[in-house]
């Protein structure tokens, strides 16, 4: 149970005109080597900005580190050069993005946008290896016709072949962690579970650890071990994947998981809900942050903000009734 | 038995592409070829498939917003695609569509008293204070607060617009209301609300729904009947249990088994399919499928299925479009 890495406490916050935003507040969890670690919420809960902090993205010069650390390998990525960052990042760590659109370069034919990872991380690569490399990963990503693909631009390949192209280029240089977020929410369920499938295998092969960052709870089910839920910049509870689906020790995760529409429910009848919305993060809550939507709720609550408290060996919940509110609706 | 609202029968829209230096017709997009189903009142048609298999063409097309190449359609006994004038207004009253996108399909420059007024300006009903009361009680239907009416879209987050889009499209009483991916936009947490406030209005309302959608769990809970498309023509089509349960065509075979579970212990084969969808513009012969189809033969290359009962019984309709069932 190696510990690829270590996120500790970790707080971001986004600058406006008026305030300092805190975006990620006191995030901890660690990714173990070779497992596939899912971070699991709805929009704005800071997923997204968990993975750009890791990866030292986040937009300039509004977004900043504001604590805590992100141990890789024992060195902390948020204090060093931004020059050693550049050798790790793509390198050692790599990142796929939601919309492959977005993410290619529209300008550059695919051949040059992969290799490029091979100049940057190999500059010792003469032309033939580069592309004889580039061939290579290619194909390991399931792609027909390579040497078509090469010379072609993103806006000529389908979405599900954008995204391989992507993971081709993300797994260049075999990194020891890739980070992917949202990566099928922009394409189809069966070019989905094609690509969950490559990175599954992938993974098999290289032996590299995954953070899957997503808000579709079925994917998460599918392809993870370990969760982590997130809500309003703070982890609300991390475990195995069997017990955050089988004995979820947060209200929002029960609340999550009840409100998806499942195959074996009754058809039309009403589905369970978790009441009212994401808080604005200027304006949360006192005490616990999903108090004002959370059906347990108690007055100390309001008062109390609860820390992450280990439920069992490996189960952490942000809760303070976390050992009684389950009880009460069985 | 309830009467059917809506009989569509052979639809087929074809979009030209215009290419060259005279931009003369070089081609089509061939979005819908041949479409037939029947919606009975009151009841949920889930139209599922993929992007391009045609379904928004066919949401679209029902509202006259594309004028179809050849087929036709009766809404309420008449001919939905030759009314024109009165008729037409009245007809436009009954057919409504909710959007995909909550940000874009409201005016942001339009306060919502403006959005919720417009559909009886339009259709000259009663006078600014009937107007006032009847798009706060739409707002209270949804759920929002009357105070909401002097506010701008852009304040409101994605599942209070989709409400306010809801609203718009209840507000003049329609029988049919196109749905073309709702709640698709939406959080977890709040696809489950609007889904909910959709199954009580069609209730209280006897509304009929044409739910269009790529998630097949959502459209499965809200659905009575269930057409799968793929590359404009509808491959299978019955009640959604069955389709869940009993899948006939390879295609909704696999699109079934490629919804990923919620439940880290389900360990159910995946059937993943090879390739992408083809091309709409150069569609393949026979049986579109065929591409793609894991049991496909010459036949299926040369061939192309018709939609027919694959069950046999009178009491429940099975239709299915392939060779091998």
């Amino acid at each position: 149970m190696e510990k690829i890495l270590e996120v500790k406490n970790l707080s971001t916050a986004f600058a406006t005109d008026s305030d300092l935003i805190t975006v990620l507040d006191g995030v901890s969890f660690d990714l173990i080597k070779g497992k596939t670690l899912g971070i699991v919420g709805e929009s704005g809960c800071g997923k997204s900005v968990t993975s750009l902090s890791i990866m030292r993205l986040l937009p300039r010069p509004a977004g900043r580190i504001t604590g805590g650390e992100v141990l890789y390998r024992g060195t902390d990525l948020t204090k060093i050069s931004l020059g050693e960052m550049h050798k790790i990042r793509g390198n050692k760590i790599a990142m796929i993005f939601q919309e492959p659109m977005t993410a290619l370069n529209p300008v550059q034919k695919i051949g040059d946008q992969l290799g490029e990872s091979f100049r940057l991380h190999f500059p010792n690569m003469n032309d033939d290896e580069v592309r004889a490399q580039s061939l290579n990963m290619l194909e390991s990503v399931g792609i027909s016709d390579i040497r078509r693909r090469l010379r072609e631009y993103p806006h000529q390949l389908s979405g599900g072949i954008r995204q391989r192209v992507m993971i081709a280029i993300a797994l260049a240089c075999k990194p020891d962690i890739l980070i992917a977020d949202e990566p099928t929410t922009a394409l189809d369920v069966t070019i989905q579970a094609q690509i969950l499938k490559l990175i599954k295998d992938l993974q098999k092969e290289n032996g590299m650890s995954v953070m899957f960052i997503t808000h579709d709870l079925g994917v998460i089910a599918e392809i993870c071990d370990d969760v982590v839920v997130m809500y309003t910049g703070h982890v609300v509870e991390k475990g195995s994947v069997n017990d955050i689906f089988e004995n979820p020790k947060h209200p929002y995760t029960k609340g999550l998981l009840e409100s998806i529409p499942r195959l074996e429910h009754p058809r039309k009848t009403k589905l369970k809900i978790i009441e009212g919305m994401v808080p604005d993060l200027l304006n949360l809550p006192s005490g616990c942050r999903f108090g004002n939507r959370c059906p347990y709720i108690v007055d100390e609550c309001k008062q109390k903000v609860p820390v992450l408290e280990k439920v069992l060996d490996a189960h952490y919940s942000k809760c303070l009734k976390h050992a009684s509110f389950m009880k009460e609706n069985v | 038995m309830k009467e059917y609202i809506l009989e569509v029968d052979n639809l087929t829209k074809h979009f030209p592409i215009n290419g060259g230096v005279l931009l003369r017709k070089v081609g089509d997009v061939h979005a819908l070829n041949g479409v037939t189903f029947k919606v009975k009142k009151g009841e949920t048609l889930g139209v599922v498939g993929e992007s391009g298999c045609g379904k928004s063409t066919l949401g679209k097309t029902l509202l006259r917003l594309h004028r179809p190449t050849s087929g036709s359609a009766k809404f309420l006994s008449k001919d939905l695609f030759s009314i024109e004038g009165k008729e037409l207004r009245e007809m436009r009253k009954d057919i409504q569509m909710i959007f995909q996108d909550p940000y874009e399909s409201l005016n942001a420059r339009h306060s919502v008293r403006s959005i919720l007024h417009e559909p009886f300006e339009i259709h000259k009903i009663g006078d600014y204070e009937f107007r006032e009361s009847e798009a706060k009680r739409l707002l209270n239907r949804v759920g929002l607060p009357p105070s909401a009416l002097d506010r701008f879209s852009f304040e409101f987050s994605g599942g209070q617009r989709q409400r306010i889009g809801i609203a718009r499209a209840i507000a003049l009483n329609p029988k049919l209301v196109v749905c073309d991916e709702p709640v698709s936009a939406l959080d977890v947490s709040v696809q489950s609300q609007v889904l909910n406030l959709m199954l009580e209005l069609q209730q209280e309302m006897d509304l009929t729904y044409i739910f269009i959608a790529h998630d097949l769990a959502v459209v499965r809970h809200i659905s009575d009947n269930i057409a799968v498309m793929y590359l404009g023509n509808i491959v299978e089509y019955t009640d959604a249990d069955t389709i869940y349960e009993k899948p006939r065509h390879p295609y909704t075979k696999a699109l079934i088994s490629a919804i990923p579970v919620p439940d880290p212990r389900f360990k159910g084969v995946k059937q993943v399919l090879e390739g992408d969808i083809p091309s709409p513009r150069r569609l393949p012969t026979g049986c579109h499928f065929h591409t793609r189809c894991p049991i496909a033969t010459d036949k299926c290359r040369k061939e192309s299925p018709i939609l027919r009962d694959a069950t046999g019984t009178s009491e429940q309709t099975h239709l299915v479009s392939c060779h091998y069932i």
